[in-house]
């Protein structure tokens, strides 16, 4: 679209009164940032990208668009995954970057009210002078804003023991299409009417546009520690993650490395990781000293049962910081060594961890890509990186086939196509190999529930039946794709 | 059980058609919760029981809503775990359903999650007598809408359970009861939200006018050291938690209708008459009281909470009011999920 055409643009005209001139960006230099997300596969340019600084002019933006009908696409930082902020063609990109501010901090009640444009790790560096955090830290923490969070339900490393968004977030503001403030939830617990709170976590911008929330602080735990434990095998390492955690130990955190990811991440930060083991285990423990202390014991009998090469207990906080850093750094690692890669996002129960990964090296092997594993061993939450070039345009066809290969095979053992980063655009057919139809016309009533113009981030997160009846034809449970060489949307 | 789960879908797709409301009902534990819902006809989903699904490993239970819990506890124990959300009325027959669909939760609550934090999943019944299955039996999962988490708490009025999926907890290694002298409110709930910075212990807290009652869940030191920070006489008192869960205490046989008050944990006392037993650390206070319904309300809503009577009166309704721009969404969603409004219509809400 010309810039000319965008200036007649009656819909620009409409924003252009409504907004401060800095509020919108129109020009397609300008807009280009905002083409794509952390997903940088899918691109797609959008109409115009407005930068609302108050509620009321989200408000307005709303009514708005609600009025002339046109898709809304709401935007934190833009490191979604799964391209859940990828922009629509005809549609604006409501970025809620500019709703920053920190509104209350009550240390009482270990509650913080935030802006949704809040950055994750900014609330824990708010409220650490009072010994609190929040819990929930996916790896984009530092960028990713607590919005975001919401629309994706975010985890983290540390989601094992502290759990989810969903069990941190007690209350949100949203505003609706008729541009309307809807409290939800609340700092009581259990507040009067349905659990609506839930229902828009992971619901990625698909129900409202969350403006505040209020998020639950947690007191830092006196003491952490970490055990590294290595493996010669990676089936003995999966069953040694689900043998911990069924010796009821809940660690802080629970993170697995396999070869591959072992030897990127050597190449990079030297976290100290042996380069011939299979795969590492990163085990934190917290809370008080002597439980802690008590707990490693166990942990340490428990991994060496399960057949561990080796052991070893960061001494101080020198070593409990280079252990992690290895885990911290392993994306950036793996850029270095592969021009481009391709992060899954699947869910399995933990005892089928050894069987997935041992099916994953076969499935690197078929396709002819390279695999690295780093993920959240813990709660089961598979990441496998996926080497590829993506100026080879073959490779990156390859690596979406692999990539939807493993999401079928999680889905197969009980598991699901999305533990964190969403559905987006990127996994929407998936959608239909994990639910059955009755499932998805339920979740597409919901949706229109709240957005009955399906205005609302259109063409994401859920399929319409005729797209699934398609992908079904198209399909082979388990096995090639009829025309691997075609590109798919 | 593929027949039972047809039967009970046949019976709401009937009833869809023929426009006819619906009375689910479990064991009748929590029939004293909610209003009393109209001309209806009974749906006993009793008979859909049963364990689908327990790998102590996994920490994760399938099971069919009409289990009853206490053959689940039962079977949880055996293996060392439990429920985290400590649903009460077990022992008089209360099944799974109704626990998820209650959403009731015993004094662990406030320190381990309500019943939608440990829920990964669920199977239900529409009311179009479509069966829906949401979530899953793992730990992390955002695929599709979270409607599992809102069951709970919906009074059936959603959809007719057929199955969920719960985390589990693991049992801990040993638990005792502190009992610390206090009788200032405000001190009291400042000490019950202060303790659990010091200790990750802490698996219930209660005060009632006199002395404030401290559960202890962990390693037998960890309960030492963290008994020593605290200060106050170790007692084994399980008992206890139970008849507060089972609201069976000597309390609840006071004079006074029984009011269940929430509010944030460290609000200012709310200046209401009558006796008050605080559990959930201060966040859910008993209130037993004659004071009228509106105030009662009133004084909760002004703190950013909401008050509800668990009466023997059908008059007074139970739940707290919606406003109505959140009244209107939950009609809404209500809507999407029981278009004809047949899934115990009017047991939360006229409106629902």
């Amino acid at each position: 679209m010309s810039r000319d055409t965008v200036n007649k643009d009656p819909l620009l005209a409409r924003l252009q009164a409504a907004l401060p001139a800095n509020c919108i960006v129109a020009d397609p230099v300008s807009m280009k940032p905002y083409e794509c997300d952390g997903l940088s596969g899918y691109r797609q340019m959008p109409r115009v990208v407005v930068l609302p600084e108050t509620v009321e002019q989200v408000q307005a933006i709303m009514k708005i668009c609600q009025l002339s009908g046109t898709p809304i696409v709401p935007r934190g930082a833009g490191t979604s995954l799964s391209g859940g902020a990828m922009p629509h063609k005809d549609g604006v990109v409501l970025s809620l970057a500019r709703l920053n501010r920190i509104l209350d901090i009550d240390a009482d009640n270990r509650t913080a009210r935030v802006q949704s444009g809040v950055r994750n790790l900014q609330i824990t560096d708010a409220v650490q002078d009072l010994g609190l955090y929040y819990a929930p830290d996916p790896s984009s923490q530092i960028a990713c804003t607590i919005g975001g969070n919401v629309a994706e339900n975010a985890g983290g490393v540390h989601c094992l023991k502290y759990g989810l968004t969903v069990h941190n977030i007690l209350q949100l503001t949203m505003v609706d299409l008729d541009g309307e403030l809807i409290t939800l939830g609340g700092t009581a617990p259990d507040m009067p009417g349905y659990d609506l709170l839930a229902l828009l976590m992971g619901s990625e911008g698909m129900l409202g546009i969350v403006v505040e929330v209020i998020v639950r602080l947690l007191p830092k735990p006196q003491v952490a520690k970490v055990l590294m434990a290595s493996f010669d095998d990676i089936e003995k390492a999966g069953n040694a993650v689900a043998n911990v955690i069924a010796a009821g130990v809940t660690p802080g955190g629970f993170e697995m490395m396999d070869n591959a990811a072992i030897g990127a991440v050597e190449a990079f930060v030297k976290a100290g990781y042996p380069t011939d083991a299979a795969a590492v285990l990163l085990c934190e423990l917290d809370g008080m000293e002597d439980d802690v202390v008590a707990q490693i014991g166990k942990v340490e009998k428990l991994l060496s049962d399960s057949g561990a090469t080796s052991i070893h207990l960061a001494r101080d906080e020198q070593a409990r910081a280079r252990f992690w850093s290895g885990r911290k750094n392993a994306f950036p690692a793996m850029g270095r060594i592969s021009p481009d890669y391709y992060c899954m996002d699947g869910t399995i129960p933990r005892k089928e961890l050894g069987r997935v990964l041992t099916s994953i090296y076969q499935m690197s092997k078929k396709y002819g890509l390279g695999v690295a594993n780093v993920f959240h061993a813990g709660d089961g939450n598979l990441h496998p990186l996926i080497a590829y070039d993506a100026n080879q345009h073959d490779e990156f066809v390859r690596a979406e086939a692999f990539g939807a290969e493993i999401l079928d095979l999680c889905v197969a053992v009980g598991g699901t196509i999305t533990g964190e980063h969403g559905v987006g655009v990127e996994k929407i057919e998936r959608m239909c190999v994990q639910f059955d139809d009755a499932s998805l016309a339920q979740f597409r009533s919901v949706r229109e529930a709240f957005d009955p113009d399906g205005l609302l981030n259109p063409d994401k997160a859920v399929p319409t039946l005729a797209r699934c009846a398609e992908f079904n034809r198209m399909h082979v449970h388990h096995g090639e794709l009829p025309h691997p060489e075609l590109e798919r949307f | 059980m593929a027949v039972m789960e047809e039967k009970i879908a046949t019976a709401v797709r009937t009833a869809y058609e023929n426009r006819k409301p619906l009375d689910i009902c479990g064991a009748g534990t929590k029939s004293f919760l909610g209003r009393r819902v109209g001309e209806t006809e009974k749906l006993d989903v009793t008979a859909h029981k049963g364990i689908v699904e327990y790998d102590p490993a996994e920490l994760v239970l399938v099971a069919r809503a009409g289990t009853p819990l206490l053959e689940i506890e039962k079977l949880l124990h055996d293996h060392g775990q439990m429920l985290g959300f400590e649903p009460p009325f077990a022992s008089a027959g209360a099944t799974l359903g109704g626990a998820v669909a209650a959403g009731l939760a015993g004094p662990r609550r406030f320190f381990a999650g309500a019943v939608r934090d440990f829920l990964l999943g669920a199977t239900f019944v529409n009311g179009r007598g479509e069966v829906v299955n949401v979530g899953g039996k793992v730990m992390k999962n955002v695929a599709g809408f979270d409607l599992f988490r809102p069951m709970a708490r919906s009074m059936g009025t959603l959809g007719v359970l057929l199955q969920v999926a719960l985390r589990l907890l693991p049992l801990p290694e040993a638990e005792k009861t502190l009992l610390h002298e206090e009788t200032d409110e405000t001190a009291a709930l400042r000490k019950m939200n202060q303790w659990p910075c010091q200790t990750q212990t802490i698996s219930a807290a209660c005060w009632d006018g006199n002395a404030i009652r401290i559960r202890l869940s962990g390693s037998t030191a960890g309960i030492r050291h963290a008994a020593s920070l605290i200060g106050g006489e170790l007692l084994d008192h399980t008992r206890y938690w139970q008849e507060l869960n089972n609201l069976e205490l000597a309390f609840f046989n006071d004079q006074g209708r029984l009011w269940r008050v929430c509010l944030a944990p460290m609000s200012t006392p709310p200046g209401l008459d009558g006796r008050q037993l605080l559990d959930w650390g201060g966040a859910q206070r008993w209130l037993k009281s004659d004071q009228a319904a509106a105030e009662i309300r009133s004084c909760a809503a002004a703190l950013g909470g909401f008050a509800e009577c668990y009466g023997d009166e059908p008059a007074t309704a139970t739940f707290h009011p919606l406003d109505g721009k959140l009244l209107a969404v939950n009609r809404r969603f209500k809507a999407a999920l029981d278009p004809a409004g047949i899934l115990n219509p009017g047991r939360m809400y006229p409106e629902l």
